[in-house]
């Protein structure tokens, strides 16, 4: 039996508990606490304070888990231990939160220094009227033509599975192209 | 006699129980695993408690006990780094921002926690030193130990029942493949998490204890919880201990690139079908 993993991180609030329960077949374990800065408090009731698990059984011997990190702060002593062996991550930012890019944008380079392993960037709550453009938010990021920015709507399986299915594809073109 | 010894022979609670009836005063050292305790004692009563690098001057414990706003805590740090414990207590009190009551009970809530910690050590020496006594500059304490020691032998009993329960450290987990359903009810705390993200068959119980720097009775404690909740089950570690970049591996122990590729492509068809 063997079993990957992949992260879901991104800034606090962005979507990342959703995510993984759109598609995950066991409720999602998520340890949300209520929130105790005022900040935050205007966002939203409830936090992640550990981390989501979810879980995506492909066949009798593969098992693929999502690990979502918390989005605060305080709890980022967490993601360099979930980072270990994962097969590539997930990058949600909130495109009605624009306030948030630069912490998203300095997720990523955090995740990227952790392991080389491929990863996108999610474009969540495309729904929301006031969403960013994502090409706007491609800028915004400062994310290079390659990187993959992709709408997402957390609560709609077909875009979460769209998001899950590019990050494969990403990872199996790279070991095409360290096959050469 | 000299009071020195292993802490598998001789407990923590064991010895506060001695310090207690003895009305030791002195210093308790205690050289564990990671890093160094030292317990200070007068006439048997808890005094002072330092452990490892962790700083337990009187500005940063008023702080953590919320009993100064970060920016007063910033500006004794900034400006009054010179002032030791004993003058800034004066200072606070005669300001009247607290009370005499207020900052010994801030420190006896972090000493007491100290000790507490130290419950959980199960491997490490000791030795009392009765001429060691904190620094002139601190503010000690005066806490009787009974309520520490009762504390201390409860959790001795829990330790011995997790031994029965968990005998041996070098088995490893797995998840088990049909997590109950009131998963979705199970709590769990930053630590569990912990313990959680290294669970895979290569990693014994033992190393996800460290990697997770915890002490045996926590890990312990934690694995039991997380087997109690049927997430996990104990099986046999798979292979050689694994270093670093085993570990890594382990979550992807895939060989080759085409066995790799199978892999992404499996995942692939089942994301789809979702
Ligand atoms: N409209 C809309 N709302 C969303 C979407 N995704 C998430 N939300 C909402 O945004 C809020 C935050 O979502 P969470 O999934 O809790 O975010 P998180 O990233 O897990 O948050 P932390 O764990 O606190 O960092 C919730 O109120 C969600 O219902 C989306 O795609 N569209
Ligand atoms: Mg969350």
């Amino acid at each position: 039996m063997q079993t990957v993993k992949m992260v879901v991180t991104g800034p606090f609030s962005s979507g990342k508990t959703e995510f993984i329960r759109s598609v995950s077949e066991i409720d999602v374990v998520a340890t949300e606490r209520k929130i105790s800065s005022d900040a935050e408090k205007t966002v939203k009731q409830a936090t992640t304070v550990a981390m989501d698990f979810g879980r995506i059984t492909v066949d009798e011997d593969l098992v693929l888990y999502l690990f979502g990190t918390p989005g605060q702060k305080r709890f980022d002593f967490m993601w360099e231990i979930l980072s270990e062996g994962m097969l590539g991550f997930i990058v949600m930012v909130d495109s009605t939160r624009p306030e948030t890019f630069r912490e998203a944008r300095s997720i990523l380079e955090t995740f990227r220094a952790y392991a080389p392993t491929p990863y996108v960037v999610s474009a969540n709550k495309q729904d929301a009227p006031d969403a960013w453009d994502v090409e706007d938010m491609r800028h915004a990021l400062r994310l290079d033509a390659k990187v993959k920015l992709l709408p997402c709507v957390a609560t709609d399986k077909t875009t979460v599975k769209n998001v899950l299915l590019e990050l494969l594809y990403s990872i199996l073109a790279e070991m095409d192209g360290g096959a050469k | 006699m000299a009071l020195r010894g292993n802490l598998r022979d001789f407990t923590v609670t064991q010895l506060l129980n001695l310090i207690n009836l003895a009305h030791k005063t002195g210093t308790l050292v205690i050289e564990g695993p990671s890093e160094v305790a030292r317990v200070a004692f007068r006439d048997g009563k808890l005094a002072y408690a330092q452990v490892g690098q962790e700083d337990n001057r009187l500005a940063t414990v008023l702080h953590r006990s919320n009993r100064l706003t970060a920016g007063q805590y910033n500006a004794i740090i900034q400006r009054a780094a010179h002032v030791t414990d004993k003058e800034l207590g004066l200072l606070l009190i005669n300001a009247g921002y607290l009370s005499q009551g207020d900052i010994l009970t801030a420190l006896q809530a972090y000493f007491t926690d100290v000790v507490r910690r130290l419950f959980t050590w199960v491997e490490g020496f000791f030795r009392f030193e009765n001429e060691m006594m904190p620094p002139e500059d601190r503010i000690n304490v005066r806490l009787d130990l009974e309520n520490l020691i009762i504390e201390g032998a409860r959790q001795l009993r829990e330790w011995e029942q997790l031994q029965d329960e968990i005998p041996s450290l070098d088995m490893a987990l797995k998840f088990t493949e049909r997590p109950d359903t009131n998963i979705q009810k199970m709590n769990l705390s930053v630590e569990e998490w912990r313990v959680v993200s290294f669970i895979n068959p290569k990693n014994t119980i033992r190393q996800i204890g460290a990697a997770a720097k915890m002490g045996d009775l926590e890990i312990r404690r934690i694995v039991y919880g997380l087997l109690q909740a049927g997430l996990v089950e104990v099986v046999r570690p798979e292979g050689a201990p694994p270093t670093a970049q085993e570990r890594t591996r382990a979550a992807a122990p895939v060989q080759d690139k085409e066995e790799q590729k199978s892999l992404v492509n499996r995942l692939i068809t089942r994301i789809r079908s979702i």
